[in-house]
């Protein structure tokens, strides 16, 4: 059972006076199957995380260890760590141009699976996945995010994450920007792919509105480069009713 | 790509739309053109014209030091029915399609010292191209080519430059009333070659003409790629590319003069930077003469900066004289292959040095599909390979 392990993870990113500390001795563990849903105020570091466990070179680890079924991730590239599978979908996702979604999807596809997709079974594949994300097939054939709306852009990160299977699957922030139709769709396809129990998912957001379309197994509040508390589904509640303040006060970065 | 998006430090990119009077397309020029070459004066680089081109490397070209001491070994290759001529300067023929615009393209027609002429007889439609090799063997030389084609004919004609050299040649494309005809330029020389030249198409009534500008090589090329139209319901394309690699000038100066009623034109130019020092220069002006109604023009220019170091100047111009036009635009956009594309793409498992050549291929397939040319289409992915090759 695939396990992403992270240990007194320090990060931190060049500054304008010198390296500031983001990430201050970060512990948690993902267990293939789980759901852990990472929740906390701007500003918080929650996307340092999920950027850092990705492997962005603006991110400087300083301490700790991250590990996936004992490999550790810190030493990998970042195309190495999503063949390893860790898949990242971003919150303000990369416009490609001159790159066709579909020449993407498929050259992303063959890389992670370590051979090329039959093209038969992958042409319905993706078609499928498309449909049920309720994505115009005609998207196939845009360049990658350009032109996208917030929403399309979402809708095909979670497209991505269908179709490369990966072990975890960091979403940072992808309720953001969305409208309800939006959320449901996207939530709907999140959940097919936590449905197949063989992805441990780490949902980072700022609202607890995502949380009723996909229930997570665990709750923590993210504040001030660390996790300052964990608990079930209902910690989720007491955070709806009374907000981060409690989390915010003394110290953390606004 | 979007509109002034991710423009490097170091791009100009600037366009104007202007409507005027008087043509500064005309005006902003040092010298009206000439065939004489004492009737410009040497450039000094202030110039509109000579401002973006490092004049220490044209090797003598623009200041008259420079001689016909080298050797061009050419080779041309005709279907049946094409005559080549090899002709004095007093030909009639000879600069028909056009006059040089600047004192480089002056020299080189008052330097030559025989004109070659190729004619395509009328009606006649050929299976082959003509292909014109021309391999710089050193030295300095100085050439001019007329395409003569025909009324009704129809033709692709393909030069290749290759080797070492300087090199400033005019080449006239006198394209026939109904005649079809693709006009093929590849710079693909050594990295220490210079190449100024000044294609001129003359586009009949009702005559398409198709222009590709292939330049990968050279220290330093500078191309002046013009249309004009000798009578109404013509039709020009102008599809250009070019890999600047470290160190590399390649400026291609176009213009288009609708002259004429009814006719079209359209450019795209598609350029790759990459390295220390690479400049590509695009100029691309299009006037719209008061006697132009019915024009439907479009320009666009489109720069990848792959590495830090590299310079793009784009400056697309046009100028509209009449406002009974189809449509005139223009668009000119220089983005870059940034680290948070590279890092998407590697965040979908796609290795570094993968994902350079999905966004360069991507970059250039269309137009590449374009050319028509098949021989020229498989020659240039391949060549854009080893370009990206030697850039990991």
């Amino acid at each position: 059972m695939a396990t992403l392990e992270i240990h007194d993870l320090h990060v931190s990113v060049e500054a304008e006076n010198g390296a500031r500390e983001i990430l201050k001795g970060v512990d948690l563990t993902v267990k293939q199957g789980e759901t852990h849903a990472i929740m906390g105020p701007n500003g918080s570091g929650k996307s340092t995380l999920a950027y850092s466990l990705a492997g962005h070179p603006k991110y400087t680890i300083t301490g700790g260890t991250v590990t996936l079924d004992g490999e550790d991730v810190l030493e990998m590239s970042v195309d190495e760590r999503a063949r390893a599978g860790v898949f990242l979908a971003m919150q303000y996702p990369v416009e490609v141009p001159g790159v066709s979604v579909s020449n993407f999807l498929r050259t992303s596809a063959t890389a992670i699976r370590g051979e090329a997709p039959k093209l038969r079974t992958w042409v319905k594949e993706v078609k499928s996945a498309m449909e049920q994300l309720q994505m115009d097939p005609a998207f196939a054939e845009r360049n990658v995010n350009e032109g996208f709306s917030g929403g399309e852009k979402k809708r095909h990160e979670i497209l991505q994450l269908e179709l490369l299977k990966p072990k975890i699957a960091i979403l940072d922030e992808t309720d953001s920007g969305l409208d309800v139709d939006a959320l449901r769709i996207v939530s709907e396809g999140v959940n097919r792919v936590r449905e197949t129990g063989e992805v441990g998912t780490l949902l980072i957001t700022h609202y607890t509105r995502i949380l009723r379309y996909i229930k997570p197994d665990f709750v923590h509040v993210f504040a001030n480069g660390r996790i300052a508390e964990s608990g079930g589904a209902e910690l989720a509640d007491v955070l709806e009713a009374e907000g981060y303040d409690k989390y915010v006060k003394g110290g953390a970065t606004a | 790509m979007a509109e002034a998006q991710n423009i490097p430090a170091g791009s100009t990119t600037a366009g104007a739309i202007a409507v005027a009077a008087e043509s500064t397309v005309a005006t902003r020029m040092s010298a009206p053109p000439s065939f004489d070459v004492a009737d410009f004066p040497v450039p000094n680089g202030r110039e509109e014209e000579w401002r973006f081109t490092p004049l220490a490397r044209l090797k003598g070209l623009h200041d008259g030091t420079a001689v016909a001491d080298g050797t061009m070994k050419a080779q041309i290759d005709a279907p049946e029915g094409v005559t080549i001529e090899s002709v004095e300067r007093g030909d009639e023929r000879i600069g028909k399609a056009g006059t040089p615009v600047d004192r480089v393209s002056a020299q080189a027609f008052s330097s030559f010292a025989k004109a070659t002429v190729v004619t395509v007889p009328k009606e006649t439609v050929l299976a082959e191209p003509i292909r014109v090799a021309l391999h710089g063997e050193g030295g300095t030389t100085f050439g001019h080519t007329v395409f003569d084609i025909k009324p009704f004919a129809e033709a692709i004609i393909v030069i290749d430059h290759t080797g070492d050299g300087v090199r400033a040649a005019n080449v006239d494309i006198l394209v026939g009333d109904g005649a079809k005809v693709t006009f093929v330029s590849v710079q693909d020389w050594d990295d220490t070659a210079v190449h100024t030249s000044q294609h001129n198409a003359l586009v009949g009534r009702d005559a398409s003409f198709k222009s590709v500008v292939v330049t990968f090589g050279g220290d330093l090329v500078r191309l002046h790629p013009r249309i004009a139209y000798a009578g109404p319901g013509g039709e020009a394309e102008m599809l250009g590319l070019y890999f600047t690699d470290a160190g590399q000038h390649q400026e291609h100066r176009l213009l288009v003069t609708h002259d004429a009623p009814h006719c079209k034109s359209n450019v795209v130019y598609k350029g790759a930077l990459q390295g220390q020092d690479a400049h590509a220069v695009w100029i691309g002006d299009v006037l719209i003469e008061k006697s132009a109604e019915g024009t439907d023009t479009y320009e666009m220019n489109r720069n990848l900066v792959l590495t830090d170091g590299a310079r793009v100047d784009s400056v697309p111009n046009l100028e509209i004289e009449t406002g009974e036009i189809v449509g005139a635009g223009h668009a000119s956009a220089t983005g870059r292959f940034d680290d948070e594309q590279l890092f998407y793409l590697q965040a979908r498992g796609i290795p570094a040095d993968e994902a350079r050549r999905l966004v360069v291929r991507g970059f250039f397939a269309e137009l590449v599909q374009q050319i028509g040319v098949d021989d020229i289409e498989e020659r240039l992915l391949a060549r854009i390979e080893t370009e990206l090759a030697a850039s990991v």
